[in-house]
């Protein structure tokens, strides 16, 4: 279970931003390429440096270590990164549920990193990175590389896993139509600033 | 042990080697005459100078003027280790890190064999001191080189798998683990070679000065393996303590991945 609150949030090329996500709740940003988004997603995860407050369950990230902080506030990138050379070898304790949820074979986990194609890849970081059981989601473009059956799979298994663990799930999508499917509330970033889409 | 004196004569007859090979270069226009020459005339003034240099020293054994030129040979290489990086730190990281790994190693393994194991009396007798501490840096130099130049350029290229980690939960340390000790065995390979090497393929330059001006073989050889030895630790500590301050000054005190740290990339 997780909330987000950011207070005069500071990322690199927006306005400072007051945000809050509620636990359970999902909410989208979208915005031209380069405006910002997936930087904001970074600096929340403290993988970049930013000014202003944000906190976890209303506790202050700086009560936090980097580590702790990154492992409750999980990042997914579009572009995953893999540092070994068998899938499986990634998990702490690979969930077989998760797998079958988006339909990859129970021995994935002992496919070659290098031989995945992008979209297994996308899949693969999506259950890395919710078997380290997070409390808030930031997703980047989570269905980018995927086909519309897996990006409804995806779509539905984010659903109820924020129903389930009651995470909040900040959600960066180009797709209009992703946006109304999936989030409560949406915002458009117009040239550095927050603003509620219709 | 009378050693033969050469005379400027000797050195000119060395000399007409090198402009012959000039020659040829010329003739068959490899274009590398100009390089060639400035080198060897570069050689001359160097080691002409240096030995000037210490042969003042050795009437003038003042400890001040010893440490003057000791710093100085260790800011030279420091420069050395510097310019060898394609992404260097910026800033003064760029020459410190290699020049504190460096002076951490260099000196203080110069210094136990002076005062341990030859115990030159005194200790910093410019005749032991200046050869061992040069020796310890222009090898410390090339291992440090290599392995920070290692640890930049893959943490670089291995951006995505660092910050994977990171993002997982991974500390720093963890993080950067497999890349540093990567750096760190590519600094160590060289002296490992050439300690594999030594006396089959290669006879050492040290050994084959010190039986040209007469010491018996043997004493020559227990210098050299001394001085072998001495490399390879200087050279592992150093090569360690430099990509180890690397590794850290690469992630700030939120451990975030600061490539920002590094500058642009060089030919």
């Amino acid at each position: 279970m997780g909330s987000l609150t950011l207070k005069q949030f500071h990322a690199p090329l927006l306005e400072p931003i007051d945000l809050h996500l509620r636990a359970g709740e999902c909410q989208t940003l979208s915005g031209p390429s380069g405006s910002g988004k997936t930087r904001l997603l970074r600096a929340l995860a403290d993988l970049d440096p930013a000014q202003g407050e944000v906190s976890l369950n209303n506790q202050e990230r700086s009560t936090f270590s980097a580590p702790q902080w990154r492992s409750k506030v999980g990042l997914l990138l579009a572009e995953s990164g893999w540092w070994l050379e068998r899938v499986g070898d990634h998990f702490k304790q690979p969930q077989a549920e998760l797998f079958e949820r988006l339909e990859l074979p129970s021995d994935a986990i002992n496919w070659e990193v290098s031989r995945l194609s992008s979209g297994e890849r996308q899949r693969l970081s999506l259950i890395r990175l919710l078997s380290n059981q997070p409390q808030v989601l930031l997703l980047d473009e989570a269905t980018a590389n995927l086909d519309q059956a897996n990006t409804a799979k995806v779509e539905a298994l984010i659903a109820d896993w924020r129903e389930q663990h009651q995470v909040a799930v900040l959600w960066v999508t180009h797709d209009p139509q992703q946006r109304k499917r999936v989030s409560d509330h949406s915002w458009l970033i117009e040239s550095g600033r927050l603003r509620k889409a219709p | 042990m009378n050693l033969i004196l050469l005379t400027p004569l000797d050195l000119a007859i060395a000399a007409t080697l090198v402009v012959a090979l000039a020659l040829i270069s010329l003739r068959l226009s490899l274009g590398i005459e100009g390089k060639l020459l400035i080198a060897a005339l570069r050689t001359v003034i160097q080691l002409s100078l240096l030995g000037l240099v210490l042969k003042f020293l050795f009437v003038q054994s003042h400890p001040l003027l010893i440490s003057a030129l000791a710093m100085f040979m260790l800011f030279v290489a420091g420069y050395e280790v510097m310019a060898r990086q394609q992404r260097r730190f910026s800033g003064i990281w760029g020459f410190g890190v290699g020049t504190l790994s460096m002076f951490i190693s260099s000196f203080s393994v110069t210094i136990l064999a002076l005062t341990v194991i030859i115990q030159a009396e005194p200790w910093y007798s410019v005749q032991y001191l200046i050869p061992l501490l040069g020796m310890m840096l222009g090898n410390t130099m090339s291992g440090i080189a290599i392995a920070l130049d290692n640890l930049t350029q893959n943490a670089w290229q291995r951006r995505q798998e660092i910050e994977a980690r990171l993002i997982l939960g991974h500390s720093w340390d963890q993080a950067i683990r497999d890349i540093r000790r990567n750096a760190l065995r590519s600094g160590l390979i060289p002296i490992i070679n050439a300690m594999a090497a030594a006396g089959i393929v290669s006879l050492p330059g040290m050994m084959t000065g010190q039986i040209l001006a007469g010491t018996p073989p043997m004493e020559a050889s227990k210098y050299q393996i001394l001085i072998m030895l001495l490399i390879a630790a200087g050279t592992g500590f150093g090569a360690t303590a430099a990509v180890w301050i690397g590794a850290k000054r690469l992630f700030d005190d939120r451990e975030r991945l600061r490539l920002d740290r590094l500058g642009k990339k060089r030919a």
